[in-house]
């Protein structure tokens, strides 16, 4: 019986799915939201098949409800995340994640010259365009776009 | 103002920017006012600057206040490896004022969010220098009579030119038409012509100066060999961005020139004789600029304008 051989990712009772995660972010989001340090039952999917994406990740953890900024800190990496709220094995809710104004300690400074980068120093930045992503540093006041994006 | 810092031009509303003009005039009319004589100002100069430095000095010795600090890095703990963040910590159980000089972009805006006392930039890296622009504003009122509705020509490196930048910022608050005189490689980026067309302020760019009859200020700035990818280039644009005294002629009577210095030959020399030439002068009103700015800030403003 082959289908005995396929691994099936089980439905949890209460917690959170991440669903619409870009393939190429799901360690970035992981490591944004600290999932690599929490003790909840974790599941992670990777380069499953998306209609949207092409392909997308998708991770399931229980226990687990976050807190709308915590959450809004993976849009920079997966813009058209969806959360699923699960409780008693049943979506409760579904959210979107939107862009803050404010995004602090995420991302690298652009500018090799700014002190984020050379005096240890927590990044900073200000949302300037949330369409096109301009990160503006509190710093050095240079814009951070899409383009140039590198996690800390 | 009083005990707030001074990092961005940006941090200074219209009022705040013509109240340090203000404090700057009285100084000139008397410098010497020593109300600061028993405060201790840490000028702490991570890279050479003796042009900025002895002028902050000056003014910080004119306000009778004494001064402790190093001129480059070489001479303090940063060589052992200290952070920032630690002399900054340090200085301020030692000052009442920090004035600053550090290579780092935003080292300022970090080192005012350490110290227990405000801190001035006076030039971090590429970033910021709002001293200079105050005394660039002061120095155009002055010779003006106001800051309203003039036309000014920015000439030269206006990709680069940090004073440009926050000199252009600085007078977004005062209704005023800019003409951008640059080569292609180093025009004015894209950035400030959108902040200046959110703000409905009209600008015309021109690859020369033409004619300057309805000037009312030129800023000359710096053409840096160094700056073009292609030497042809260079050697192609670099005499369409010298002054020359003969293209004074049939300017305004209050046109006046003006330029951060150091120049190399973007001003030619005959122009110097020219009573529109003010670019010494304008040093020279960096002192004042500078005791005002530091008078604001230790809030000596009451005591300022009751004498």
């Amino acid at each position: 019986m082959p289908k005995q051989k396929q691994l099936q990712v089980s439905a949890i009772e209460n917690g959170t799915v991440i669903d619409h995660i870009p393939a190429a972010s799901l360690f970035y989001v992981i490591a944004i939201l600290g999932l690599d340090q929490i003790p909840n039952q974790t599941t992670f999917g990777a380069n499953l098949d998306s209609h949207k994406f092409g392909k997308k990740a998708i991770i399931k953890v229980a226990d687990k409800f976050f807190e709308r900024d915590e959450i809004n800190k993976i849009s920079l990496v997966a813009p058209h995340a969806k959360l699923n709220i699960i409780r008693g094995y049943e979506v409760v809710e579904k959210r979107d994640v939107t862009i803050p104004d404010e995004v602090v300690g995420i991302v690298k400074c652009f500018n090799p010259k700014c002190v984020t980068n050379n005096e240890g120093v927590l990044t900073r930045f200000r949302v300037e365009d949330k369409e096109d992503l301009a990160l503006k540093c509190h710093y050095c006041e240079k814009i951070t776009s899409r383009d140039e994006l590198q996690m800390v | 103002m009083k005990n707030k810092s001074l990092v961005s031009i940006s941090d200074y509303s219209r009022d705040e920017i013509l109240k340090v003009l203000e404090l700057a005039a009285l100084f000139e009319a008397r410098p010497n006012r020593p109300l600061l004589r028993d405060k201790v100002v840490a000028s702490l100069f991570f890279e050479p600057s003796t042009r900025t430095r002895l002028s902050f000095e000056t003014a910080i010795n004119r306000l009778g206040a004494r001064v402790i600090g190093f001129t480059d890095s070489s001479s303090s703990s940063t060589t052992k490896g200290e952070t920032l963040k630690d002399t900054i910590k340090m200085v301020s159980n030692y000052a009442d004022l920090i004035v600053m000089r550090h290579p780092l972009e935003g080292s300022a805006r970090y080192a005012s969010e350490q110290a227990r006392v405000p801190v001035i930039n006076a030039g971090d890296g590429a970033n910021q220098h709002p001293t200079q622009t105050l005394l660039d504003l002061y120095s155009i009122k002055k010779t003006q009579g106001t800051l309203d509705n003039l036309n000014i020509y920015m000439v030269g490196d206006l990709k680069y030119g940090r004073t440009v930048h926050s000199l252009l910022m600085a007078l977004s608050h005062f209704n005023p038409t800019f003409y951008f005189v640059a080569p292609k490689e180093l025009a004015m980026p894209r950035e400030y012509k959108i902040f200046l067309k959110e703000r409905g302020i009209p600008f015309y760019e021109q690859f020369e100066m033409g004619k300057l009859d309805q000037a009312d200020i030129l800023y000359m700035t710096r053409v840096q060999k160094e700056r073009f990818s292609d030497p042809m280039e260079y050697e192609r644009v670099k005499n369409a961005y010298v002054l020359r005294n003969a293209m004074l002629a049939g300017t305004r009577d209050k046109l006046r020139v003006l330029h951060p210095l150091p120049r190399v030959n973007e001003i030619h020399v005959d122009v110097d004789s020219n009573p529109k030439a003010y670019y010494f002068e304008q040093a020279e009103n960096g002192v004042y600029t500078r005791m005002g700015i530091i008078a604001a800030i230790m809030g000596l403003e009451a005591e300022l304008t009751n004498n």
